[in-house]
């Protein structure tokens, strides 16, 4: 349909449609993209020995036992229900407090809204490490320190740039007549927000939801500094202070890595297209 | 300006009498709140720490004004840290935008008049953004393994080196490893974006530019360079502050080792307020950092400020 007139966009590379060097393209970006991954998986369940030498490449036979040392002699099985309850809460605490507040930016006459929506900009460039310390010592103050709360909360609040920014033009998006339409039937801003805009928006608030879930799941500093115990670390900080310092145990924490990553890679693969939609909002169409 | 009203229909109970500003605020107030708490006042906090000699373990605390930024100013580890962040921001950031454009324009063409979605070199493309940064730095240091490691493997068989080389324990490799693992990680990221702008042009103009005779270099150089424009400015924008704030991908691969060659200044800044637990200088250490971010980010933001204004 694009091409139409029977060209490429370039000429010169019109040959592309040709199906074994489009083949063989698409492989090499694929190697450059999932080798290393590959590798690891490889290397989750090869025996002990083949570890420490190279070749083979492909172990003879496939072990399970990295698996199965991880999940039931390491606290990672803990770690990982530590990071799917810190990424859910915080996935409902910014797409709730995201959405209200995107809706007052997108709808209602509130002053100053450039100055806002710029501030949260702001809010997401600021460096992590810059608050982390005032952020521990509030905790601390808190009596949250090492617990979940601390972390989730965390999360939700460095996510809430994000959602607000993608809610907004979620909402701009409807059209306003919905909005008052539901006004003139008598409905509270906050009904018409719940029962008209909301189911209305889903889409957006599904993309909204994904993208600060895989965030908090994969967020490693705040998450490291706040956190101080097994019974309270996230699966990438159990994987980034992997026990062995002299000699890593390298089976063991390919098996790690890949459970950990499992989730959010299941999410990307399973939500793409809505994921690319997400990130490229806003830088595409302005 | 005037705000619709509807007072003629609203249930005059209660709450429920506030104006459509008042709803705003209201609804509104949670994230601000929110942000206020944690995002907002730890900055100032920062500041105000910035101005104490503070550390806990001696029980020291006094007010010292700016003696902190003045040891900083004469501090040679954190000017290396400068260097080493902005080398590797640098390096990083411009061969994930090259590297980047390469994969758009490839997976535009091969994806292009077959009438499918490019969906399955989306997936492929999607899974390194999505793995976590510590997870990356793992594999990463797995492949980089001096003895066993795939990379040594592989480049002693086909001849290109020699000799094994440990690239995270050589001086002058480790950075290089952890630039390569970083573009690794976020050049899908750039390439995303980049093919949703490439597949937003035109093609007339391309049809348009052959029947004038344009070549392949003239046609990306005159048509899809200046199309693409506002999207190179976003992802070199989004690039740059994730790489000038790096942190878990170099901590992870190197520790910012050996010696201090992969220190960047997320881990200066994290090694002197968590290590050695100086929480005055780590606070002016991040101070100074923040003030670096916000110098990049306002440059930025004049340059995305068409941008801004229409979304607004």
């Amino acid at each position: 349909m694009r091409d139409a007139e029977g060209h490429g966009k370039f000429g010169g590379v019109g040959s592309l449609r040709n199906a074994g060097l489009r083949f063989c393209l698409l492989v090499s970006v694929g190697l450059f993209c999932l080798g290393p991954v590959l590798w690891q998986a490889v290397t989750s369940v090869k025996p002990d020995q083949d570890l420490v030498r190279l070749p083979p490449i492909w172990p003879d036979h496939a072990t399970g036992s990295h698996y199965e040392r991880v999940l039931l002699e390491s606290p990672l099985a803990q770690s990982l229900a530590n990071s799917a309850i810190v990424a859910a809460s915080a996935t409902t605490v910014a797409v709730v407090v995201g959405s209200f507040c995107a809706f007052a930016l997108a709808r209602l006459p509130i002053a100053g809204k450039p100055v806002i929506l710029g501030l949260v900009l702001a809010t997401s460039m600021f460096p992590p490490i810059a608050v982390i310390s005032p952020l521990y010592l509030l905790m601390r103050a808190l009596g949250l320190r090492d617990t979940l709360v601390a972390v989730g909360l965390t999360h939700a609040v460095y996510a809430l740039p994000l959602a607000v920014w993608l809610l907004t033009s979620v909402f701009r998006q409807l059209p306003s007549e919905l909005y008052y339409a539901a006004r003139v039937d008598g409905c509270t801003p906050l009904r018409a927000l719940l029962t008209v805009l909301l189911p209305l928006a889903r889409p957006g608030l599904a993309v909204a939801a994904l993208l600060v879930f895989i965030f908090s799941w994969n967020e490693f500093m705040f998450a490291l500094t706040l956190t101080a115990s097994d019974s309270t670390r996230t699966a990438p900080v159990a994987v980034a202070l992997f026990p062995g310092l002299y000699e890593i145990p390298w089976g063991d924490l390919a098996a790690a890595s890949l459970l950990v990553t499992l989730p959010v890679a299941g999410l990307a693969v399973l939500f793409q297209r809505h994921i690319v939609a997400g990130l490229t909002a806003g830088s595409v169409k302005g | 300006m005037t705000s619709p009203r509807f007072t003629g229909t609203e249930r005059p109970t209660g709450l429920f009498r506030l104006s459509e500003r008042g709803w705003g605020y209201l609804l509104a107030a949670p994230a601000f709140a929110l942000v206020g708490l944690m995002a907002l006042a730890p900055i100032m906090a920062a500041l105000w720490l910035s101005l104490h000699r503070r550390m806990p373990i001696f029980g020291v605390d006094e007010f010292v004004g700016i003696w902190n930024y003045l040891q900083l100013w004469n501090d040679d580890r954190f000017w290396a840290a400068c260097r080493t962040t902005l080398y590797f921001t640098g390096l990083s950031v411009t061969a994930e935008l090259i590297l980047g454009f390469g994969l758009a324009i490839l997976l535009d063409r091969v994806t292009s008049g077959t009438g499918r979605s490019p969906r399955l070199a989306q997936v492929m493309i999607i899974l390194p953004w999505a793995i976590p940064t510590v997870v990356s730095a793992q594999i990463w240091a797995w492949l980089y393994q001096p003895d066993y490691g795939l990379l040594t493997y592989l480049l002693l068989q086909s001849g290109f080196i020699a000799a094994p080389i440990d690239w995270l324990a050589d001086p002058d490799w480790a950075i290089h490893a952890a630039v390569v693992m970083d573009i690794w990680k976020t050049t899908p990221f750039a390439a995303l974006l980049l093919l949703a702008g490439l597949t937003s042009v035109p093609q007339e103009l391309y049809a348009a530019a052959r029947v004038d005779g344009a070549g392949v270099w003239h046609q990306f150089r005159h048509i899809t360079v200046p199309l693409l424009m506002p999207v190179i400015v976003i992802v070199l924008v989004f690039r740059t502050m994730d790489a000038v704030r790096v942190f878990d991908a170099v901590f992870v691969l190197t520790g910012g080792g050996p010696g201090n060659t992969t220190e960047t200044l997320s881990i200066y800044a994290y090694k002197t307020l968590f290590q050695t637990l100086q929480f005055g200088y780590g606070s002016a250490l991040a101070t100074a950092m923040f003030v670096i971010v916000a110098a990049l980010s306002s440059l930025y933001v004049l340059l995305l400020r068409r941008h801004l204004r229409e979304t607004m």
